[in-house]
């Protein structure tokens, strides 16, 4: 208790002298301290008040705590008590109050002083509360600063998290300052949680003081290079919402961005998604602007010089592809590249995010790998069909859907289906359906008639308003062509005996007298027919009767000028006032008198005015203006906040602001390089020693990130680098794309070939150092447990070594390269997995690749893949077959085939890639070993290589040279691995023993002699040099 | 982004509201209240409400409408996947997501909202991080707490929240390794006057119980892979895997979760498992009606059609039915007008039908519409699609895992016109 007493003057003395250092102005504008009050005064004034509501639990002086007496006093002993079990009680009881909406701020007092209560729980629902009313009490509200100061500092990363997200979240304009230092100081924390909720912060303060929006947007820019998914999503969250406009600083984070995306939450997916659509918009050139080109020669000429200049800068880009007169951009194509796999999201919203980006950024030939998930094209067209059950905002939008559909080929169907939607229960869908028709004809002349029949069929309907819909449907598909529907205007003419629905009735009166030059001899006749029930009709029929029998006067008075005097009679006496006005203004119109004016002369053209044809208009038209899939586009309107997607811009911006420091940045768009940046710098440097001249020169980002790693993001810990090792199993492809190019270079430089072979074990022996590193910063795992998990999901791609298996030259245009990918075969774990690459460098396409007539030894067995139909001219692909060396180092024969030619080729594995990890213990390696004593150990003594300095070294040049996981061992002179032959499972265990003076030891125990054999002298190899 | 949230029951009372901003007066939902006046039917709310200076976004689950307040530009479906997902987390805390249960447990509720979002924005919405953070009720749980003083807060960060694995918690042990695996399928499908599909797709999810020990990393391969159309994942699952392999490779979550969704598209032929036959009619100028309805298995592979439940919206003019069911009780409402026939099982040899006759109100006119039938129907040990499981592997670990697989068949949308 006493330690809480003395938080209000620690809150106070804080406050006072972060404003005193930070921002001196501030202490005057303030609303607690405005001169009226003196500083000082407020100070010794807030103080003793507000000890004795810590004393007395708020009984008495103010007026605050006396409202509250009556109310809460139970819960306010509660909250004083010693027990935390009493005091969480209150908090629940208070914090229900809370969600029910109940006002629960007269116990503010008593609540606020238990913001430091020990128990976890209680101090959360004290958070809760803080939040909700720290905004009308704000003098109360800072006596709990203090407290969140202090836990701003606390060890616990959570603890520290939730101080910021509280005091960020209490709207006390008097702690800005407090607020702007804790959040730039949680933006720099070691914890990627705080830093996210640093992230989180930033709007809060924005809006509670829009002042401090460049201060804001230092600390944003800071958080944008971050490199950790868990902050990626909340800092573009806060640059959505406190400075959209500043597209420049996503340059220099753009193609981290791109690459983290996949690994973000779903949340932080579609803010980023929708950003980098913008973004895209303003930095990039239209990808559809090809299809004008051909239209216009001019621009062509124009874009082509434009796009000379964008290959000097990006020669390597555009050496690859063809000369075209667009060139999108690689970062462009990054942005595609991947996000397209996150339309497998299961939020709906992710999908919507990468549809949309699609439909904004992608050429028109790609927008359709969204149809499937979007399900917006023809074949999905019965995906649409209405249920009598779905709710009535679905109906409308499938209709919507199936009527842009509709074409010749399925509108019969479209029809068909429609017309069950007229018999539906909901009439407000029958009606939609019907001007579904009525769209559906307008769009395909084919059909208009058949539909106008339909419609006309309609017409009989005993709904009113299904009639009465059809009917301003026909109405209007008649404006278009009357001259060809005269027969239509005819059958209409005929229902009208049958019909009864006024509306309808109105209606086709309308239309005959609308249309009576069309059919001139059954106009008077409906008309005498008319004239005979006027009495009986209802008042809207009643109404078109007078306006059919003015048209008819006008045009043909001969046959009908006793007739229409007669109704203009009738309708002078009837009952409703509105006909007798329309009766009386009719006549003086059209029949001429010596008082009619000189409207007389006008009276045709007024009533027989050509009336244009309406529009038959999506209801959802004209928002295309707004960016897909946000809320503005849903209302077509304009809401708060919206950033319009800007147009294309008419040349390119420069790609360069998208550089990292790195040089080649631009290239190493798969995760592996940049792991690469976290080796660690004197083994690279040693390395690149030796790696020589050959590849200086273009050695990929090796050389320019290995130099780039003193700046190691070792701050994201061990969160950020394991989720990229997750990662690596995911990008095989596009490290083979990267081995790829490395073999061209290859192919240039064959008489270095040996040089080549120590560059792809250097690649191993990089991969198997950064597999280490990642090992060793996880600490909060145990070692078995992680060698466990990440040897089976990172080593077997970290290490892939690729082989020839079928040339370009022999293969004439197909080249076929295999690796032993490391990853289990799933199909026969007895198999040795072989990924096989081929690519298609022809100009046609190839068909029909498959294996035939696998020769094998006795024994072994292959699982050939699927046959691929056509690999098109220039592309790969990747598949994986198993096979069964039986342990052996026999290699397996098989031929090759595609539609024209056969090849014979075999794949021969080192011995090293005939077993797995095995996962042991260190005493189970020793209990393992002492059972593979005598024959089957086998000692070498050796001199290390002048490389293999430290342990390091040794597991990785080990592990490249076999697939085994290293066993934990307590002696750091001894390195141990244990793997299992893939076929029959016997155990294969290594131990390097180091000596001084550059001497080794090397161990081999297993049962299978042969391998114990051949796999020393590997290693051997691989150690010594 | 989202600015507050307000529940409300199926009266129309406010039972709950979560302010992430500053409070938002409950008097915004008045908009909403007269879009609920005008909706005929309680799912014909429109999702998205504009009013003067809010937006209302709403999602109906378990007649609880769950509304959200926002103030400016924010994708709808984000929004409304997020309330999904509120209400996913409530259910699987309390086991149901009711107006009773939100009540119960209003603490961990709003500790729940507190954690899922800061400032409106998503924080920790994955299932395992937030048992971490506040550990779900259990009567056992509420005793001892009582006694010992102990809290259902979580006191340190969830590991989940920093790992490669967010969905996955460390340290998971079980004394009995199980996976089981539950392939559900669903048939969606309008069957027309005569009996032929006019429209019909499997949307099927594959759930998972996956009790591991540690960290395991499992592999699930299926004899027909290329069935699966459109497919989505649990985040757990490696795409470039699924993409090259056809195989799903994932370190799965602890517990229950739904590994995969997939649908299998109108362009495959989809086996009907039941057939309907009906004569439904009215006569002009007659106050009766006549209905009669035969069920029927057929494509089932010789599987039991169980669970059925045959549903109906009569016309309105229909006042009341008198019906004899060969099995099983038929209800009939005459308020809503709805005829709901609990069939059960259905048998061969002896097929259920419900025959009798409608009353209609006297002199009005025969009916427009012919009323559709809803079905649904249970069938176990059957993927309709023909989707099999190959095999389950497991890496990572060295214990042997018991695992399961069921199939199911459900009807989904399933109607017959008339």
């Amino acid at each position: 208790m006493q330690k809480l007493l003395q938080l209000p003057v620690n809150a106070v003395n804080i406050v006072k002298s972060v404003q005193g250092v930070g921002q001196g102005q501030e202490e005057a504008l303030s609303p607690v301290l405005t001169p009226d009050s003196s500083p000082q005064n407020w100070y010794s004034a807030v103080q003793p008040e507000e000890l004795r509501h810590l004393r007395s639990g708020g009984t008495g002086e103010t007026l605050r705590a006396s409202l509250s007496q009556s109310l809460h006093d139970d819960l306010k002993e509660m909250l004083d008590s010693n027990k935390d079990s009493l005091k969480l009680e209150a908090m629940k009881r208070i914090v229900a109050m809370i969600a029910r909406g109940k006002n629960a701020s007269d116990l503010f007092p008593a609540v606020v002083k238990n913001v430091a209560c020990k128990n976890i729980e209680v101090k959360k629902l004290v958070y809760v509360y803080l939040v909700r009313y720290a905004e009308e009490q704000q003098d109360l509200a800072l006596l709990s600063i203090s407290t969140f100061q202090r836990g701003l500092k606390d060890p616990n990363q959570l603890i520290r998290a939730s101080a910021l997200r509280v005091l960020s979240s209490i709207r006390v304009t008097i702690i800005v300052p407090i607020m702007m230092l804790a959040i730039k100081e949680a933006a720099s924390d070691m914890s990627p949680y705080v830093r996210k909720t640093a992230a989180h912060a930033i709007p809060k303060l924005h809006s509670l003081d829009p002042e401090q929006k460049d201060q804001l947007i230092e600390v944003i820019e800071k958080l944008l290079a971050d490199k950790t998914t868990l902050v990626a999503g909340s800092v573009v969250m806060a640059f959505e919402e406190v400075c959209p406009d500043r597209i420049d600083l996503i340059h220099k984070n753009y193609r981290k961005l791109c690459n983290l995306l996949i690994d973000v939450e779903e949340w932080g997916q579609v803010v980023i998604i929708n950003m980098l659509t913008r973004y895209a918009r303003t930095q990039f050139l239209n990808p559809n602007v090809n299809e004008s080109l051909l239209e216009e020669s001019s621009d062509k000429a124009f874009y082509a010089s434009d796009d000379e200049e964008d290959e000097d800068e990006k020669a390597e880009v555009t050496t690859l592809e063809k000369r075209k007169p667009y060139v999108m951009d690689p970062d462009h194509r990054l942005l595609l590249r991947n996000t397209k796999p996150l339309l497998q999201s299961r939020n709906a919203a992710v999908v919507m995010a990468v549809a949309q980006l699609y439909f904004h950024l992608a050429p028109k030939a790609e927008v359709g790998i969204i149809a499937k998930a979007l399900g917006m094209f023809e074949p999905y067209l019965k995906s649409f069909y209405i249920r009598s059950t779905d709710p009535t905002q679905i109906k409308i939008l499938k209709l919507e859907v199936l009527t842009n559909l509709a074409n010749e080929a399925n509108i019969s169907t479209i029809l068909r289906e429609f017309q069950t939607y007229i018999k539906s229960m909901d009439k407000d869908f029958v009606a939609a359906s019907i001007q579904a028709i009525g769209r559906c004809a307008t769009n395909i002349g084919e059909v208009r008639d058949t539909c106008l029949n339909g419609l006309v069929q309609l017409l009989s309907n005993r709904d009113e308003l299904v009639v009465a819909e059809s009917v301003v449907v026909i109405k209007k598909l008649l404006q278009m062509q009357p001259e060809q529907h005269s027969d239509i205007i005819k059958h209409m003419a005929k229902l009208i005996d049958n019909i009864q629905v006024p509306m309808a009735r109105a209606s086709i009166l309308w239309l005959i007298g609308e249309y009576c030059e069309h059919v001139p001899k059954i106009a008077p006749d409906v008309l005498r027919k008319m004239a005979k029930s006027f009495t009986n009709e209802e008042d809207i029929v009643k109404l078109q009767i007078i306006n059919l029998a003015a048209k008819l006067y006008l045009t043909n008075s001969k046959q009908t000028k006793l007739l229409t005097q007669y109704v203009l009679n009738l309708a002078k006496y009837d009952q409703n006032y509105d006909i007798r006005d329309r009766a009386r203004f009719i006549r003086q119109l059209i029949v001429p008198t010596d008082k009619s004016g000189a409207l007389n002369k006008y009276a045709k053209k007024l009533f027989l005015a050509l009336k244009p044809a309406p529009v038959l208009e999506s209801p959802f038209k004209d928002r295309d203006h707004f960016q897909l899939g946000s809320l503005s586009h849903l209302l077509n309107a304009k809401a708060a906040g919206y950033q319009e997607l800007p147009d294309w811009p008419e040349s390119a911006p420069d790609p360069s602001v998208r550089n990292v420091e790195i040089p080649d940045w631009s290239k190493c768009s798969s995760r592996k390089d940049r792991k690469e940046k976290k080796v660690e710098k004197p083994f690279y440097s040693d390395s690149e020693g030796e790696s020589g001249p050959t590849e200086s020169a273009d050695s990929e980002s090796d050389s320019g990130s290995g130099s780039a790693s003193a700046s190691g993001s070792d701050e994201g810990g061990s969160g950020s680098e394991s989720e990229e090792s997750r990662e690596e199993t995911e990008s095989e492809e596009e490290e083979e794309d990267e081995e790829e190019e490395k073999k061209k270079r290859k192919k240039l430089d064959m008489t270095k070939a040996k040089k080549q072979a120590d560059e792809s074990a250097e690649r191993c022996a990089i991969h198997t150092i950064h597999q280490i590193s990642c090992i060793i910063n996880f600490d909060t795992f145990d070692m078995n447990k992680i060698t466990s998990v990440f040897s089976q999901t990172i080593a077997p791609s970290g290490l892939i070594k690729m082989y020839e298996l079928l040339h370009r030259i022999t293969g004439e245009g197909l080249a076929v390269e295999y690796c032993f990918s490391r990853q289990p075969f799933s199909p026969d774990p007895n198999m040795v997995a072989v990924q096989i690459q081929f690519t298609n460098n022809t100009n046609s396409e190839t068909k029909n690749l498959h294996i035939e007539d696998p020769r094998l030894q006795s024994g072994m067995r292959i699982r050939e893949f699927a046959e691929i139909d056509v690999l098109a001219a220039g592309e790969s692909v990747t598949v994986v077959i198993g096979i069964d060396f039986c342990d052996s180092t026999q290699a397996a024969n098989f031929q090759l085939c595609t539609h024209t030619r056969k090849f014979f080729v075999s794949v021969q594995p080192p011995v090293g890639e005939l077993m797995t990890p095995a996962f042991l213990t260190e005493n189970d390696f020793k209990k393992e070993q002492g059972k593979l004593m005598g024959m089957n150990e086998i000692l070498e003594k050796l001199t290390l290589g002048e490389k293999c300095v430290n342990e390091h070294v040794i597991v990785e040049r080990v592990t490249a040279t076999a697939n085994l996981s290293r066993v934990p061992c307590g002696s750091d002179k001894e390195c141990r691995f244990a793997g299992k032959t893939v076929s029959s499972g016997c155990l294969v265990l290594v131990t390097v023993t180091t000596k001084e003076g550059g001497g080794a030891q090397l161990t081999v125990n297993c049962e299978k002699m042969v391998i114990g054999t051949m796999l020393v002298k590997d290693i051997l190899q691989a150690l010594s040099q | 982004m989202i600015h507050s949230l307000f529940l409300i029951n199926a009266s129309g009372d406010i039972f709950l509201e979560k302010h992430w901003k500053s409070v938002v007066s409950r008097s915004v939902c008045d908009y909403f209240f007269e879009a609920l006046e005008r909706a005929t039917e309680p799912e014909n709310v429109p999702p998205v409400i504009p009013t003067p200076h809010h937006y209302l976004i709403n999602v109906l689950r378990h007649r609880i409408y769950f509304v959200a307040v926002i103030q400016s530009e924010v994708p709808p479906l984000f929004v409304i996947e997020f309330l999904h997902r509120v209400v996913d987390t409530f259910q699987d805390y309390f086991g149901v997501c009711t107006e009773a249960a939100i009540k119960d447990n209003v603490v961990v509720v709003y500790e729940l909202l507190e954690e899922m979002l800061d400032n409106g924005f998503p924080l920790a919405t994955e299932s395992n991080i937030l048992k971490e953070l506040i550990k779900p009720p259990t009567i056992l749980r509420t005793v001892v707490n009582t006694i010992t003083g102990s809290t259902n807060v979580g006191e340190q960060l969830p590991t989940g929240q920093l790992s490669v694995v967010p969905w996955r918690r460390t340290g998971v042990k079980y004394t009995n390794n199980e996976a089981y695996f539950d392939v559900v399928e669903e048939i969606d499908a309008i069957i027309d006057k005569s009996g032929s599909t006019i429209t019909a797709e499997i949307q099927g999810v594959i759930d998972a119980c996956v009790k591991l020990t540690g960290m395991p990393d499992l592999t699930l391969s299926f004899m027909n892979p290329r069935l699966l159309d459109d497919v989505s994942f649990h985040p757990c699952v490696r795409f470039k895997r699924w993409e090259a392999e056809r195989i799903l490779s994932f370190i799965p979550p602890d517990g229950n979760f739904r590994l995969l969704s997939y649908h299998v598209s109108s362009q495959n032929l989809v086996a009907i498992p039941v057939y309907v036959k009906h004569n439904i009619s009215f006569r002009e100028g007659s106050s009766q009606g006549r209905f009669e309805l035969t069920l029927g298995p057929k494509q089932t592979m010789g599987k039991a059609v169980e669970s059925v439940l045959v549903s109906s919206q009569l016309p309105r003019g229909v006042l009341n039915a008198n019906l004899n069911p060969s099995q099983g009780t038929y209800t009939f409402d005459p308020v809503t007008k709805l005829l709901s026939w609990d069939v059960g099982k259905i048998n061969p040899q002896k097929l259920p039908s419900l025959k009798g006759s409608m009353s209609l109100q006297t002199g009005a006119s025969k009916p427009d519409e012919n009323p559709t039938i809803n079905i649904q129907f249970k069938i176990q040990q059957l993927a309709i699609s023909g989707l099999k499981v190959n095999r389950l592997d497991m890496y990572g670990e060295k214990y042997k895992p018991f695992k399961g697989i069921k199939y199911m068949t459900k009807a989904g949308k399933f109607q017959v016109r008339t």
